[in-house]
């Protein structure tokens, strides 16, 4: 890695991790991003997340981006999942555990149909 | 999980609902419906908010403009104005000058407020934490690039001063003042350090955002660090945040990769380096001296002021010592000025306030909203309101070392200066919201068992003056008060504050002043009348705490 020696060196870096980035989302089908704070880590998150790389991985999924983040406020909710889907727009989760997660990776990132009983409204 | 945009509360008091109250709150609903807006505007009564020569009132939040005494001829008007075409039906405004009782802090309020801003949660809950690409994708490390080449170390400050953003620790300083005054000092080394202890019980901002966002912290403090003359800082973290700790460790090592750590940043003089300290687990060690102590590898317990950490900190050379949140907000102001930041809240506290709700509402959790805004609009719109059956009876601010806040004071404006100014504080930021269940001696025993267990025993006011304490309260609640006991709780709370060593002590008192100064009714019928009107204490005649 070469270091960031200016301002021009950083939006360079930027814009490479920009392009990295929408390489893999226009050539995936979705982006999975998985609450990765504590809060969703105590209600099972790492489970979830677990899941849904098994899932994957077993159902031969490709094109699947699956990222973490942190905590976005709504502990009461968690564990979160969000899922992007092509240009549609990110659909927010809550209370997912891992059957919930399968469900979401068939129904919504597969078939394209949102799961509406486990949206939240933010 | 839908927000209101509007909260309208019309005053039903008698003598409002004589005027017509009820008429003009139907009339309001129907109105609203017609511009089909009842999914944004949540319409409500509420029997504090009148007074005789302008009932009926109505309030609408979040501009928090007062209209009365309304007709209901007028309703129309005020819906289609005010609600629909957003604008304020000055006509109807009731006049400034009556203005008073609860409502007449609503005058503080400058301009309109926005729904809930995101400066410091900006990145929390969007980005990956342990991606610095991520980070920098969405504005990261600019600032610093900014700050280091086209700002000279006094012009950052300056910038913090104009901003005026204030400690978000508890204490409300002026943080560009603080910066200022290490810069001041001439010294050979010269540390900056991350107050990360957050053991306030309930709260816990700092780490959702140290999780969430834990660069933001780094990039604000190698500008620290260039802003007064440090090349080197400590993240000093609550010993049990690991999952922070090690994201902070990430994001260090990959901060070093891209050359933001380590010498000459961004091709520039200045050299900067960071350690993660895991905190030492006591309460009292987020007191800044304390935190030093425990940073050395001493016993954490506060030293003597002054001199103050800006002079003589850790290692006995200049240090800057700031909050999570308020480092937090430093980057965004770097990039986009003094002058944006100061769109947000009210005049003598800029920027926003991250909230962590707890207790008795529909919905809890955490968020981040202009300075200046009303508990009651905490309650009602992003607490989603009481849980249903229960009323709202007070509310505990920051943790423990804040304020019990009646619900007559559900109006007063949170910011450091209105809160000041109706006796009561801020905190840290954790709102617990109680319902007439709660009771207050029982509360005010929670806080000074947690104070008792704290006190680190240095200095005799805090270490006795808590037992003392909690010895009283707790024959009040076993039904053996006595009339003698007011007057003791009221001294000791005055001793803790007038001679304890730090903070702590200083705060422990704040409950006992407040239960008696706001709910001395409820204090009186558990000693004179051996009543708990909530139910919750035991009067069993028995009291053998520390006996
Ligand atoms: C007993 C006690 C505990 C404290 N705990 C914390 C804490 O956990 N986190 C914190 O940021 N400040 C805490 N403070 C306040 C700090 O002493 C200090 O005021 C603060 O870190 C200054 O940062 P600021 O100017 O950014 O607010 C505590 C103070 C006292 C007296």
């Amino acid at each position: 890695m070469n270091k960031i020696k200016s301002l021009d060196d950083l939006k360079r870096v930027r814009e490479e991790a920009l392009e990295k980035r929408s390489k893999t989302t226009v050539t995936g089908k979705a982006h999975i991003i998985v609450g990765m704070g504590t809060c969703g880590i105590a209600a099972g998150a790492r489970e979830t997340m677990k899941a849904v790389l098994d899932t994957i991985e077993a159902e031969k999924m490709e094109g699947i981006l699956v990222t973490q983040t942190g905590c976005i406020g709504l502990c009461e909710q968690e564990p979160i999942l969000q899922v992007v889907r092509g240009d549609e727009e990110q659909v927010t989760y809550g209370k997912v555990n891992p059957d919930v997660a399968k469900r979401i990776l068939k129904e919504h990132v597969v078939e394209g149909k949102v799961v509406k009983e486990f949206v939240v409204n933010l | 999980m839908k927000n209101y945009r509007s909260m309208v509360l019309i005053s039903n008091d008698p003598h409002s609902m004589v005027q017509g109250a009820q008429e003009i709150f139907d009339c309001i609903k129907t109105e609203v419906k017609k511009y089909q807006l009842e999914d944004e505007v949540s319409i409500a009564m509420a029997s504090d908010i009148s007074r005789m020569d302008i009932a009926p009132v109505v309030v609408v939040y979040p501009e928090a403009v007062v209209y009365g005494p309304m007709k209901i001829e007028d309703v129309p008007f005020l819906v289609e104005e005010h609600l629909y075409k957003g604008r304020v039906a000055n006509r109807l405004q009731a006049p400034k000058k009556a203005l008073s009782g609860p409502i007449a802090w609503l005058s503080a309020r400058e301009g309109s407020l926005p729904a809930e801003q995101r400066i410091v949660l900006e990145r929390a809950g969007v980005i990956d934490p342990e991606s610095i690409d991520d980070y920098i994708i969405h504005d990261g490390y600019q600032a610093l690039g900014k700050a280091l080449g086209e700002m000279k170390p006094e012009d950052v400050i300056a910038t913090l001063k104009n901003s005026g953003l204030r400690g978000r620790g508890g204490a409300g300083f002026p943080t560009g003042l603080k910066w200022s005054f290490v810069a001041g000092v001439k010294s050979d080394k010269k540390y900056v350090v991350c107050n990360a202890d957050e053991s306030e019980p309930g709260t816990f901002k700092d780490r959702l955002i140290l999780e969430g966002d834990p660069h933001s912290i780094i990039e604000a403090m190698i500008i620290a660090g260039y802003a007064i003359g440090a090349d080197e800082g400590y993240i000093y973290v609550r010993g049990e945040y690991e999952l922070a700790q090690s994201r902070l460790k990430t994001a260090i090592q990959q901060a070093k990769e891209y050359g933001m750590l380590g010498k000459n940043i961004f091709g520039s003089a200045h050299s900067f380096e960071l350690h993660v300290h895991a905190g030492a687990g006591a309460y009292v060690c987020g007191e800044e001296t304390a935190l030093l102590e425990s940073i050395e590898g001493k016993r954490g317990e506060p030293r003597p002021r002054p001199p103050y950490p800006t002079t003589d900190g850790l290692w006995g050379k200049p240090t800057l010592i700031n909050n999570v949140e308020t480092l937090a907000n430093v980057p965004a102001i770097l990039r986009h000025g003094a002058d944006w930041f100061k769109t947000f809240g009210t005049p003598s506290s800029p920027g926003t306030k991250v909230y962590t709700i707890l207790g008795n509402v529909n919905k809890t959790g955490l968020v981040e909203v202009s300075m200046g805004i009303t508990l009651r609009e905490v309650i009602s719109i992003y607490a989603k309101g009481m849980k249903s059956g229960a009323t709202f009876k007070l509310a505990q601010t920051g943790g423990s070392s804040g304020s019990i806040i009646p619900a007559s004071l559900q109006d007063t404006p949170m910011d450091y200066d209105s809160y000041a100014k109706a006796g009561v504080s801020l905190g840290s930021g954790a709102l617990l919201i109680c319902s007439e269940e709660t009771c207050v001696i029982d509360l005010a025993k929670v806080l000074l068992q947690f104070f008792k267990f704290e006190s680190c025993g240095k200095c005799n006011p805090c270490r006795i003056g808590n037992i003392r304490a909690l010895q009283t309260l707790d024959r009040i609640s076993e039904g053996l008060g006595t009339a003698q006991d007011i007057e003791t709780l009221q001294s000791i709370s005055k001793n803790l504050y007038e001679m304890s060593n730090c903070g702590l002590g200083q705060t422990a008192g704040a409950p006992l002043k407040d239960i008696i100064n706001h709910f001395r009714a409820e204090v009186d019928a558990h000693i004179k009348l051996k009543v708990c009107p909530a139910g919750v204490c035991a009067m069993s005649g028995q009291s053998n705490l520390y006996k």
